[in-house]
């Protein structure tokens, strides 16, 4: 068979089974007073229609702040203001100002998954096809068999089309951006970047990656000569982009203000529910949060972030290639989702995305963090009732990688990139088959998660701590997310270039 | 399933797992009367002695289905009363709480676990099964064309049927007959005739061909006939086994006088001759062929517009069609033609046998000929066609080109079964799904000797996707929708006809053709 018909046949089933997914409920179905993020995004339509643009992230008689008000980028807001266009064309009761609040039809919800559905046929499916197009090693199978998975990935298809958000727009752009730069095509790369960072501040995650890279690029052909041009060009695009983005709230020096005040909420404290970071799992033994002052808490937080981070960037910057690019992508997000401030549970996504799309190659130790990811996130989809499709779309993804990966058990163990690694500890332990325990490892790590999921389903908590299963459960994703960020840390920095990576980006 | 993996059959599990988790995924889809229909079936045959089953009326939907369908409902229930007990009471009608959903929904899904198992028979019979890597091998395209099948997926998992389970023992029992297993071929179509009675349509196929292949154990060396080497034993031996069944099945209600009774539940000839939404058959054809004329007579003032009855104005929205030109057809003379359609072929493989795939070739013909000229026939049935058709579909190059036009044609008529908004685009991505693997698998795998389809084919089913977008995107928005409203409907029914038609006879033509082009090979 073709190429092009198994690529098309990867699309249509990711398709299927995102619209599939659509049919269940969504968050805070029939839920008043407050609903959930399906709410919040209908009511930004209702905010952005009806009134001016100066009003968007104030507190004003006809915007209620404390009813989920905006506090998203000024493109997501636009990006709600066209959908708003299209509710009122379909049905004006969808939009309207005050009384639509709550809006809940059989109708609506159709409408809302379509537009999640026509984003993600606009934005991600194009780039993730290019992506696995141009940059997956291996034969044509294998892209096809990378592309099946990075399509069938449940996270970001549970979030988007159960939960309900726009992920897909931010990481499909921050996707383009990748593309951009592997295809050498720096400026569409910061400009597709910059777009991602409008849509979602999230993104910012990554900023650090996209600067090293560019900046490390750019020193690499010389900052006195055509180097400083590259770079002169590469800022003005990124700037004019952002003034282009931020240009009906530049007139009045209060209104980007307002706008940075309502993106970045440090009045929200350290963490919220239970995330499976640093800080919400330290307050087990610690009660950080009473014990430290805010100031205290956020200067901590920011410097344990930068601490986690430097050494990859460093790297990344000495080294500025496309492999080096993608393994500080994942840490940087990692690092950011363990240590920074006010982190949302969700915010695991985007490190655990650009896991999926680091290739093939490292398979078995990816499956695994995608589905620690995963569970990190079952509370969360419990709550929403979306029980029956993360299961099967977990099972299945399950299933699909680990069948995927079997044909290439053979080379699992020389791909784990722990090559100097394993010379060090062969020193000490030199029986030790590496691959043997990771594989272990991989099938307890897996039982300990069934186990926990189905507890924290079907079992009621012991009455002195009703929270005991999903402070277990952020916590067991904890233990896993700091190995993680060690190892890939360890990848990042001990591990010489890959030949294949070194010949792409020259 | 790109793996590169020939050597083993994780495939097989990975499609069937793989299927398995989509249909999981549509639990929540829309659902049609079919489900409260076979919910009250649980719930009669739960709450009510057998006795009184086919007595039953308190539903409008009564039980219709042969007494060992009722009887496998009778098993379900019990299983069913963990889930939820309330669908188990007679008086709840339309009664869907989650969990009724639930466990209705995993009932089809586990049951399909027979249509698997058949599958995985079927591929043993194929031919030739090489092939060097494994999206070209015969055995894995006709996996994915039997499990993926776009129509039972709708029809089972989105519309609410129990045709996968009953299709698997139908596949299971040709596989029987493939590796000369007859006596279990013959016991699993018995009792698949008294789980659901439409299978009898393909009888005559099954009768014809026991008695030739089975019951005279020899032919002559040019194929025709061994009059002596009839064998009683066999034949004794098949009507016990088919006698037996249906004593276990029916003998209970013929004891208890209930015969009639039953009969009249199965077999209702108080419908009319088409569906509401007319199946893509000959009298679709003919319907329209009616008001053609009709329209023609008035324009042409050939015909008194007060003098033609007032419903084929309205005609889709009825069952009873009246016909105004084209005299009215009567319940025996689609009986009559539909054996005048099958009958050739029956005589062809009792002159020329052609073994199993022979006889497969007349049971697809005799499925096709009682849905082409058959008495209410519902668009469901087509799959009784396409289904054991893939069989042949992955082992000769006609057999492909056929499969291809009655696979899309036939499934895309399955269209107005899901009529919501909802499901409008899983039904859409699961036909291109469906159709793109059929289309570029079997031209792989026939990839010596041009393309499958001529340009008049081709040019046919790309037709269908203006058809499409007229039917469910433009007409709704224009003012006719109001007017006539069932013009999208009729429009699908007929356009899928030609091409129903069009398979018909070039299997027919196969059919008779194709003990020929062995005997060349042989000769050669």
């Amino acid at each position: 068979m073709e190429n092009w018909s198994l690529f098309s046949l990867c699309v249509l089933l990711g398709l299927t089974s995102r619209w599939a997914v659509s049919f269940h409920s969504y968050s805070g179905a029939g839920k008043p007073p407050m609903f959930g993020d399906y709410e919040a995004q209908r009511h930004w339509q209702e905010v952005t229609y009806n009134l001016p643009v100066h009003e968007w992230y104030f507190n004003t008689t006809n915007n209620d702040l404390n009813y989920w008000g905006l506090d998203y980028p000024p493109l997501t807001a636009y990006h709600s203001l066209v959908c708003a266009y299209v509710a009122k064309l379909l049905n004006p009761e969808w939009v309207e100002l005050h009384a639509s609040r709550g809006y809940e039809s059989h109708s609506h919800k159709l409408f809302m998954r379509a537009t999640v559905l026509f984003t993600d046929i606009l934005i991600y499916i194009p780039a993730v096809l290019l992506y696995c197009f141009y940059f997956c090693d291996g034969s044509s199978k294998q892209k096809v068999a990378t592309a099946l998975c990075i399509l069938l990935y449940p996270g970001l298809i549970l979030i988007d089309y159960g939960h309900f958000q726009y992920n897909s727009v931010s990481l499909g752009l921050a996707l383009w951006g990748i593309l951009g730069l592997g295809l050498g095509w720096d400026l569409f790369g910061s400009l597709a970047f910059t777009l991602a960072l409008n849509y979602k501040q999230m993104e910012l995650y990554h900023s650090l990656p996209f600067f090293c890279y560019l900046l490390g690029k750019c020193i690499k052909q010389g900052l006195t000569r055509r180097g400083f041009f590259q770079l002169a060009k590469i800022s003005l695009t990124v700037l004019v982009t952002f003034a282009l983005c931020w240009m009906p709230f530049l007139s009045d020096p209060k209104q980007p203000l307002q706008v940075l005040h309502r993106l970045f909420p440090f009045g929200r404290g350290l963490f919220e529910d239970k995330v499976a970071n640093t800080w919400c799992s330290l307050n087990v033994l610690i009660k950080i949060k009473t014990l430290l002052s805010r100031e205290t808490q956020l200067f901590l937080s920011f410097a344990l972030t930068l601490l986690f981070i430097l050494p990859s960037s460093l790297k990344l910057l000495s080294k500025p290639n496309l492999w080096q690019f993608k393994l500080a992508l994942v840490n940087s997000s990692l690092a950011f989702f363990l240590f920074s401030f006010q982190v949302h549970e969700k915010s695991i996504l985007l490190a655990a995305f650009y896991c999926t799309h680091l290739g093939f190659c490292l398979f078995l130790r990816l499956m695994f963090f995608l589905f620690v990811f995963f569970h990190s996130m079952l509370p969360l989809l419990v709550k929403d009732g979306l029980l029956l499709p993360y299961v099967v779309t977990s099972l299945a993804f399950l299933f699909l990688s680990l069948y995927l990966l079997s044909a290439l058990e053979r080379s699992t163990e020389e791909e784990l990139r722990l090559g100097l690694y394993r010379k060090l500890t062969q020193r000490w332990l030199p029986k030790l088959n590496l691959s043997r325990i990771i594989k272990w490892k991989f099938w307890f790590s897996l039982v300990a998660m069934a186990v926990l999921s189905f507890t924290s389903v079907w079992l009621e908590p012991p009455a002195k701590f009703p929270d005991l299963f999903p402070v277990l459960v952020s916590i067991l994703s904890f233990l896993h997310f700091l190995g993680f960020i060690i190892y890939f840390n360890l990848v990042q920095l001990m591990e010489p270039q890959r030949k294949k990576s070194q010949k792409k980006t020259n | 399933m790109a793996a590169p993996m020939t050597n083993d059959q994780s495939w097989f599990y990975a499609l069937a797992l793989g299927v398995s988790f989509l249909k999981c995924l549509l639990i929540n889809a829309y659902h049609s009367t079919d489900f409260e229909v076979h919910r009250n079936w649980l719930a009669l045959t739960h709450s009510l002695p057998a006795a009184q089953w086919y007595y039953e009326a308190t539903s409008e939907w009564t039980l219709d289905y042969p007494p060992l369908f009722a009887w496998f409902e009778y098993g379900l229930s019990h299983i069913a009363s963990f889930f939820d007990k309330e669908m188990l009471v007679v008086q709840n009608l339309n009664y869907a709480s989650p969990a009724t959903i639930l466990f209705q929904r995993l009932s089809v899904i586990v049951a399909d676990v027979v249509f698997f198992y058949a599958v995985k028979e079927c591929c043993k019979c194929l031919r030739e099964d090489k092939g060097k890597y494994l999206l070209g091998k015969p055995s894995f395209i006709l996996t994915v064309l039997l499990l993926w099948n776009f129509g039972l997926i709708i029809v089972d998992h989105i519309h609410f049927q129990y045709n996968g389970f009953l299709f698997g023992v139908l596949l299971l029992s040709i596989a029987r007959h493939f590796q000369n297993r007859h006596f279990e071929g013959a016991l699993l179509f018995s009792i698949l005739l008294n789980l659901k009675h439409i299978y009898l349509y393909i009888a005559p196929a099954y009768g014809i061909y026991l008695l030739r292949c089975f019951c005279f154990t020899q032919s002559n060396a040019d194929g025709s006939l061994q009059w002596r080497s009839f064998s009683v034993v066999r034949l004794v031996t098949l009507g016990t086994i088919v006698l037996s069944t249906f004593s276990v099945s029916f003998g209970p209600f013929i004891a208890l006088g209930q015969l009639p009774q039953v009969l009249s539940r199965l077999f209702p000839f108080k419908r009319g001759l088409c569906h509401a939404y007319w199946a893509p058959n000959i009298w679709a054809l003919y319907n329209i062929a009616d008001k053609a004329f009709s329209i023609l007579g008035v324009k042409f003032k050939l015909l008194d517009i007060n003098k033609l009855p007032k419903a084929s104005m309205t005609g889709g929205l009825v069952q009873e069609f009246q016909h105004s030109v084209l005299p009215s057809v009567s319940p025996l003379a689609t009986l009559v033609c539909t054996v005048l359609s099958i009958l050739p072929a029956l005589f062809r493989i009792w002159h020329r046998p052609n073994g199993a795939r022979g006889f497969l070739r007349c049971l697809v013909i005799c499925a096709l000929g009682s849905f082409m000229f058959g008495w209410h026939v519902h668009e469901k049935a087509i799959l009784m066609a396409i289904l054991p058709l893939s069989l042949l579909a992955v082992e000769s190059r006609e057999d492909a080109r056929i499969f291809l036009i009655l696979s899309i044609t036939g499934h895309y008529s399955l269209f107005p079964l899901l009529f919501t908004t909802q499901e409008l685009p899983i039904k859409i991505l699961l036909l291109l799904l469906f159709t793109i693997f059929s289309l570029t698998s079997l031209k792989t795998l026939f990839r010596k000797g041009g393309a499958l389809l001529n340009p008049l084919e081709a040019t046919y089913l790309l037709g269908l996707i203006p058809l499409e977008l007229i039917c469910e995107f433009v007409y709704p928005l224009t003012v006719w929708q109001k007017t006539f409203p069932f013009l999208p409907l009729m429009l699908t029914s007929v356009y899928c006809a030609l091409g129903v038609t069009y398979a018909f006879i070039r299997l027919y033509i196969s059919l008779l053709t194709c003990s020929d082009s062995t005997k060349k090979i042989k000769t050669q």
